[in-house]
């Protein structure tokens, strides 16, 4: 597979199926306002899904469409990291599992805007817009809650043990992202360690809270190594293509 | 010719101007600042759209119907292409446009975009589209549709959209 090609799903894919888990709060908001927070974000990151599969799409060169790729792919073929496909679980580990990918999409945005692909360099700017309202709302949140109720901390101090062992994957890049930092398309993950770490402990200390030291992190979603909860959102999300294929609206 | 050119192309304007953004139906894509460019080309149109943002729902819409009102006024092989870059902004909605918006009930964005980091900062002081009261509060950066947020009169009590700064 063209190295070009498989980083660029791979972001798309974060996006997708980030956006797809945000959906499923979509009437089931703690309140109206966040639900409609929530699935703001949602059509955000599904929006520049969409442009980065239609970027993929050419990379690649087969004639696939946005639509084939996000509908046609078994869960061995998707990239996306393992934090993005964790269940939402309740409303403070959404808002953990939110801000740390914000943080990391925050900081590769900018760094993609000296990406060597100019269609890679507009997504990101655009998509940096976004972004950056999402880093607030969930920074924002993040606080709130640790430092909120003590029924609030509890449970970000339990979202928090149970998600952080899948935040090392984030950072830590596979061969197609080496080869993409390489060749001026990708980052240069060194960086993006050091100003995602900054962005948690700025944001944590504000709260009133640590991150835990050492620890086993997983990995493997990128690489399509999936946790099971993938399949099951894949399964209802791609039902309908895979029911009637090439079904429009 | 050149002269021709110019006069076709104001009149390719004028088309796209009744062309309306089917969430806010005041608003002509003109106003959106959404029209980056009509490339006028021997038996080809090309209308060249930037989204507001990536996953605007209206975009798809926007584009069937550019295509159908330029193509029920002769204009048979019309194409419309979209860019993200520049990312489109705020600054970009026209002053009829923001009028337009305030006689709707939404509120125009007040300044230029700028960063958005500032954790906690104060929201944008917004007088209400109905009794004008400077008294009011945001309750959420998100509202009915992306590019808006969501405010509320503690005057007269009427929760309001605010077309967001972007």
């Amino acid at each position: 597979m063209d190295t070009s090609f498989a980083y660029i799903l791979h972001l798309a894919d974060n996006a997708l199926i980030l956006g797809q888990r945000l959906s499923e709060w979509c009437g089931h908001g703690p309140i109206l306002e966040q639900d409609m927070a929530m699935t703001n974000i949602s059509l955000d990151l599904v929006g520049q899904s969409r442009s980065l599969f239609q970027l993929a799409g050419e990379l690649e060169g087969k004639g696939r469409s946005e639509d084939d790729l996000a509908f046609m792919r078994v869960e061995i073929d998707y990239k996306n990291c393992l934090l993005a496909e964790q269940p939402n679980g309740d409303f403070a580990k959404t808002i953990l599992r939110q801000f740390f990918y914000d943080a990391f999409s925050f900081h590769n945005y900018t760094a993609l805007l000296q990406s060597s692909n100019e269609q890679v360099r507009a997504i990101a700017e655009k998509s940096l817009k976004e972004v950056t309202y999402h880093l607030k709302w969930s920074s924002e949140w993040v606080i709130r809650l640790v430092d909120g109720t003590e029924e609030s901390l509890l449970r970000m101090k339990t979202a928090l043990l149970e998600l952080w062992t899948f935040t090392g994957e984030l950072y830590t890049p596979v061969d197609y992202e080496i080869k993409a930092a390489e060749s001026g398309l990708g980052v240069d993950f060194d960086k993006i360690k050091t100003l995602w770490l900054e962005e948690v402990n700025k944001v944590f200390d504000m709260a009133g809270i640590k991150v835990p030291v050492g620890g086993w992190m997983q990995k493997g979603g990128k690489k399509g190594i999936h946790t099971e909860h993938l399949g099951f959102l894949l399964a209802d999300m791609q039902y309908l293509q895979r029911t009637y294929p090439g079904q429009k609206w | 010719m050149v002269k021709d050119q110019a006069s076709e192309k104001q009149n390719i304007y004028k088309l796209l101007e009744q062309v309306c953004d089917p969430e806010i139906p005041v608003l002509s894509i003109l106003d959106l600042g959404i029209v980056r460019d009509v490339i006028l080309k021997e038996n080809l149109l090309e209308i060249v759209i930037t989204p507001t943002y990536t996953g605007c729902p209206a975009m798809d819409m926007i584009e069937v119907e550019i295509k159908a009102i330029l193509q029920g006024n002769g204009y048979e092989k019309t194409i419309v292409k979209t860019i993200l870059s520049p990312a489109w902004t705020t600054d970009w909605l026209t002053e009829s446009g923001k009028e337009k918006l305030l006689a709707y009930g939404i509120v125009p964005p007040k300044g230029k975009a700028k960063g958005k980091r500032a954790l906690f900062a104060d929201a944008d002081e917004i007088a209400c589209p109905q009794c004008n009261s400077e008294n009011t509060e945001m309750i959420s950066q998100f509202g009915s549709t992306a590019c808006k947020a969501q405010y509320r009169c503690k005057d007269c009590q009427e929760p309001f959209d605010y077309f967001k700064c972007h």
